[in-house]
């Protein structure tokens, strides 16, 4: 059933689809529409997964156990750090970054060295995995064919070549639609986001087939492959943690390092709030395209018993060897989808760069003529692309064919994830350090570059017998330190963490220790400002201030023309002018600004460092020497700094206000109390006053005024006089005690023997009015330390209280001391009219008396109580009343007694 | 027929003084010792004029003075706040609740009587 034809029919017909998705995606870009949703962006990020993974992960399962794993968990990992990618972006779209290449270069002032280095790894590191994406399509086709009995040529031609050309077409024909290379690729991301679903969906439709078609399910395949003694694949090893680590490392790095990727998520970003969706999206992809890889390896090696059939293919032939072949051509797409993928977006990303870094430059340099002489080089730019795009596959193609199933090839993957990993020193320093300096990067890069290159690669292709293993063996010039894959000794390690520990030691060293002993020029510099801090940079002003020269506006327009081409270049140009409320593109002005936009559309197109190298040719730059630059940047960073600063003032003395209105609040309170207080006194003190006022004018006034009333009118006035003097002392020495100003004797009191004296010298009063006055005292143990003359004036308080508040004759007062705790505790109850709950309370405060007298007016001055109350808490005591109205008061005190000396 | 005054104060001392004052300028007098005491006598011994304490138990000379001019029946009775508390505030509040004069504490006998009898109209 399955020809040669059918299967070249099938194919075609996915491309053609393809073809579809990706004219629909365009069409709809074109028309404003985009159909890049975040779940579109995430998925496109899924073209890390190439046939590699489709096919190689059970390979490696079949051989290394969970290890596969590894490839996973790394991008995992890194996508954690969502704010480093969000950088990225951020820092791409501020300065159209085009690739990977132009990403370094521009961020170490614009350096065509750069480019060119990061080129020129990226084109060897990843021209082997293009290959490999060939020949897994290939033994696919021919696990297909063999199958049927079919020889695996179409017309003399053999299919991975056809293949190799459809992918070149399809690539030139939505990768190049746009010379600006920062512009979109939206046909391209939809069709390799679609891509994506189609390999997953076939990878579990096969895994699912083999686990519950073939086996009875997971726990069966388990238990199987643990009798046939396969147990140590899912098991992990901790001897190769390690081996772990490196794996874990590499794949993080590679999931934003291979330029397909930095395509993808950086170039190919829209929006980058997608990113927070692909964050947790591709993850989970990761996880369900590896929930089957164990169980297919497994159910390969129980099915094939050991016949020698390549791990690689097991998602072909187990379901071949049960004649499903329906299902063997959806597996086949699955991996023809990951391969073309892959294919597709590498090979756009790579002649990006391979354009504007190499060739470009080149031109630029050695042909100048030759470009003068075209007007239009739009045309030809593009033309380099295509080439590129064509002469890249056919590069891969021809490694395909010459490698053939030789190591090289089989672990390439891993290669090209080390061979990438050499770029994030200079990747991620750029992005946070600023010191880190193109000398440092070219440094660090050369360094990695050429470890990678002793170490993994020239052993690769030593082990597929096209170079002598001497140094492998022996090490270079048969020095034993310098064997490739144990350098200064250092065995035992796998080769592939052996490189990465060496190539990032050598990276990482040459870069800052370079860095620290390089310094940096302008550019550089003003580059390093714009990528660490694009969060912060100024931009506007400070952007101007950082050109200075003159030019000419037709020089600069012709320029434009000349390489975007006259439409997009007078289109750029119209949105520019009217982004400043120009109406005509001709009246602009050329100053920093515009130049600033002419060099970022040429970056656009030929890359930065390209763009900076043109630009500098049709203006007459005043050099900006790097002092200048630095005092600019520092100056907008001064700036910055001095707006925080501000901030942070601002909200202090917020603070502050908020502070002093609630300091001013308790202020106006007191004040209130202070007003009320001086009120209160004030009415004390008029009340006595008026009467002596009022009597002394009538006996002043009246000489004739019968002697009984002169002598009762004289009483009231002496009486009156003596209160308002009782007043005065006590409020005098309720603000001595208030304010801490009252003096203090301090001695041993025996708390018996004061309350005996003082009921002796009060007893007058309670004769006169016939109140019975009794008391019950402890004999000993009552001294206390405190003033005698205070205690006794509280004592005096209570007592005078009592006889005030109790009916004449049947009065009764009685005084009681003890001990109570540590403290001795005075009582004095009387059987007066009590209080009520409020009462007891308020009795303690300054002018409040107790109402219900004898008396329709209660005598005193309203101090007594809260004179006693500050001078028992002096002592540490306590003053309070138990009472009940009706059933007559108990003011109680107690002093607590010295503490003992030890 | 003389005038009737009543005098409303808790302080005994300053009611006898006031009691004394007026008594020898010959005005018929009352007294109360608090608010309530104060409203019962308006009623039992009908003043001309009353001279009311702010300060006072059970009800104050304001909540009196209200008291009594809300009661039309008694629109042409006069009012004397007497207060010892001289805050402008208080004296303002006195006259927006009807009384007719205030004289704060300690006052001039001599002239406390002068005014008592120009509003009486008895000069």
């Amino acid at each position: 059933m399955l020809s040669g034809a059918s299967i070249a029919f099938l194919a075609t017909a996915y491309l053609a689809l393809l073809f579809a998705v990706a004219r629909f995606g365009d069409a709809r870009a074109d028309a404003g529409r985009s159909i890049i949703s975040a779940n579109v962006y995430a998925l496109s990020v899924a073209v890390y997964c190439t046939s590699w993974t489709f096919y190689g992960s059970v390979g490696r399962a079949a051989s290394g156990g969970l290890s596969f794993l590894t490839i996973y968990i790394g991008p995992t990992l890194m996508l954690l750090f969502v704010g480093v990618f969000i950088k990225m972006i951020r820092i791409a779209k501020a300065q159209r970054i085009t690739s990977i290449a132009d990403f370094i270069a521009s961020r170490y002032g614009k350096s065509q060295l750069l480019a060119g280095m990061v080129t020129v790894i990226a084109v060897i590191g990843v021209v082997p995995y293009i290959a490999l994406q060939l020949k897994a399509v290939a033994a696919s086709v021919d696990v297909l064919m063999a199958h049927s009995g079919n020889s695996a040529q179409i017309a003399g031609l053999d299919s991975t070549f056809l293949i190799a050309v459809v992918l070149a077409l399809f690539s030139i024909l939505f990768g190049t639609r746009h010379l600006d290379a920062t512009e979109r690729h939206e046909g391209m991301v939809a069709a390799v986001a679609f891509e994506s679903v189609v390999k997953l969906i076939a990878f579990i439709a096969v895994g699912a087939f083999v686990t519950y078609g073939m086996f009875g399910g997971l726990t069966d395949l388990f238990q199987r492959a643990d009798e046939a003694g396969f147990g140590r694949l899912f098991a992990l090893d901790s001897g190769k943690a390690g081996t772990w680590t490196s794996l874990v490392l590499l794949s993080g790095l590679a999931i934003i390092f291979l330029p397909r990727q930095f395509q993808i998520i950086v170039v190919e970003n829209v929006d980058e709030s997608h990113l927070k969706r692909a964050v947790w999206l591709f993850p989970l992809y990761l996880l369900l395209i590896n929930v089957f890889v164990l169980p297919l390896a497994l159910g390969g090696l129980l099915s094939s018993g050991g016949t020698g059939i390549n791990p690689d293919t097991f998602v072909l032939t187990l379901e071949l060897s049960r004649g499903a072949e329906a299902l063997a051509i959806l597996a086949f797409i699955g991996g023809l989808s990951a391969a073309t993928g892959m294919v597709i977006v590498e090979t756009i990303a790579l002649s990006t760069m391979v354009c504007n870094d190499l060739v470009m430059p080149i031109l630029l340099r050695s042909t100048a003529n030759f470009v003068e002489k075209r007007n239009d080089l739009s045309g030809l730019l593009i033309g380099i692309r295509r080439a590129a795009i064509a002469l890249i596959l056919m590069l891969g193609y021809a490694y395909f064919r010459v490698a053939g199933e030789a190591y090289a090839l089989v672990g390439i993957g891993l290669i090209s994830f080390a061979a990438v990993a050499q770029f994030a020193p200079a990747m991620f320093g750029g992005m946070y350090w600023k010191q880190g300096t193109r000398a440092g990067a070219v440094a660090g890069l050369s360094a990695g570059f050429l470890v990678w290159l002793y170490t993994l690669l020239l052993p690769s292709f030593a082990r597929s017998g096209w170079i002598g293993n001497g140094f492998v063996e022996h090490g270079l010039f048969g020095i034993g330190w310098l064997k490739a894959q144990a350098l200064f000794g250092l065995g035992g390690m796998d080769e592939i963490s052996h490189c990465v520990w060496w190539s990032m030691l050598a990276n990482i060293g040459a870069y800052v220790g370079v860095s620290l002993w390089s310094s940096r020029d302008a550019v550089e510099a003003s580059q390093a400002e714009r990528f660490v801090d694009v969060f912060r940079f100024a931009g506007g002003t400070t952007e101007a201030r950082l050109w200075r020269g003159t030019a000419s506006l037709d020089a600069v327009v012709e320029l434009l023309e000349r390489f975007l081409g006259v439409p997009r270049a007078r289109q750029q140009l119209a949105i520019y002018a009217a982004a400043r409320d120009v109406d005509d593109w001709r009246a602009l002005k050329v100053d920093a600004a515009f130049v600033q936009f002419a060099e970022a559309e040429l970056a656009g197109a030929i890359g930065s460092a390209s763009a900076r190298v043109m630009v500098a040719s049709v203006t007459q730059e005043e050099d900006l020497g790097l002092d200048e630059v630095l005092g600019i940047l520092d100056e907008a960073t001064q700036v910055r700094a001095y707006s925080r600063e501000l901030e942070a003032k601002q909200r202090e003395l917020q603070e502050a206000t908020a502070e002093l209105r609630e300091a001013n609040e308790r202020l106006r309170e007191l004040d209130r109390m202070k007003d009320d207080f001086i009120s209160t006194v004030t009415h004390e003190l008029r009340t006595p006053l008026t009467s002596i006022r009022a009597l002394s004018e009538m006996l002043h006034e009246d000489p004739k005024l019968e002697l009984a009333d002169r002598k009762r009118f004289l009483g009231i006035i002496v009486g009156e006089a003596e209160r308002l003097t009782r007043l005065i002392n006590q409020i005098l020495d309720m603000a001595k005690l208030e304010s801490g100003r009252a003096e203090w004797t301090t001695g041993e009191v025996d708390l018996g023997e004061l309350a005996r004296e003082t009921m002796d010298s009060v007893g007058q009063l309670f004769r006169e009015k016939g109140v019975a006055l009794a008391s019950e005292i402890r004999d000993d143990g009552l001294v206390v330390l405190a003033d005698r003359d205070r205690l006794t004036q509280v004592l005096i308080n209570l007592l005078s209280n009592a006889v005030k508040f109790v009916p004449g004759q049947s009065g009764r007062v009685m005084v009681r001391v003890g001990r109570e705790g540590g403290a001795v505790r005075v009582e004095v109850a009387d059987n007066g009219p009590g209080l009520t709950a409020e009462e007891c309370s308020v009795i303690f405060e300054k002018f409040r008396q107790g109402g219900n007298t004898m008396t329709s007016k209660p005598q005193g001055t309203g101090l007594g109580l809260p004179i006693s109350r500050q001078i028992i808490e002096y002592f540490g005591g306590k003053l309070w009343v138990e009472s009940h109205p009706g059933e007559g008061a108990n003011f109680i005190f107690t002093v607590p007694l010295p503490v003992p000396d030890e | 027929m003389s005038k009737k005054i009543l005098i409303v104060d808790d302080e005994p001392n300053i009611v006898i003084s006031l009691e004394f004052l007026m008594k020898k300028e010959g005005f018929e007098i009352a007294v109360a010792g608090d608010g309530e005491e104060a409203l019962a006598k308006v009623a039992s011994f009908n003043p001309d004029l009353v001279l009311l304490d702010v300060m006072m138990p059970k009800k104050s000379g304001f909540e009196v003075c209200e008291a009594l001019r809300a009661d039309p029946e008694r629109a042409g009775l006069l009012i004397i706040m007497l207060t010892a508390k001289g805050r402008d505030t208080e004296v303002a509040k006195g006259l927006a609740i009807g009384a007719d004069a205030y004289v704060t504490k300690p006052f001039s006998t001599k002239e406390l009587v002068v005014q008592v009898k120009s509003m009486l109209g008895v000069a």
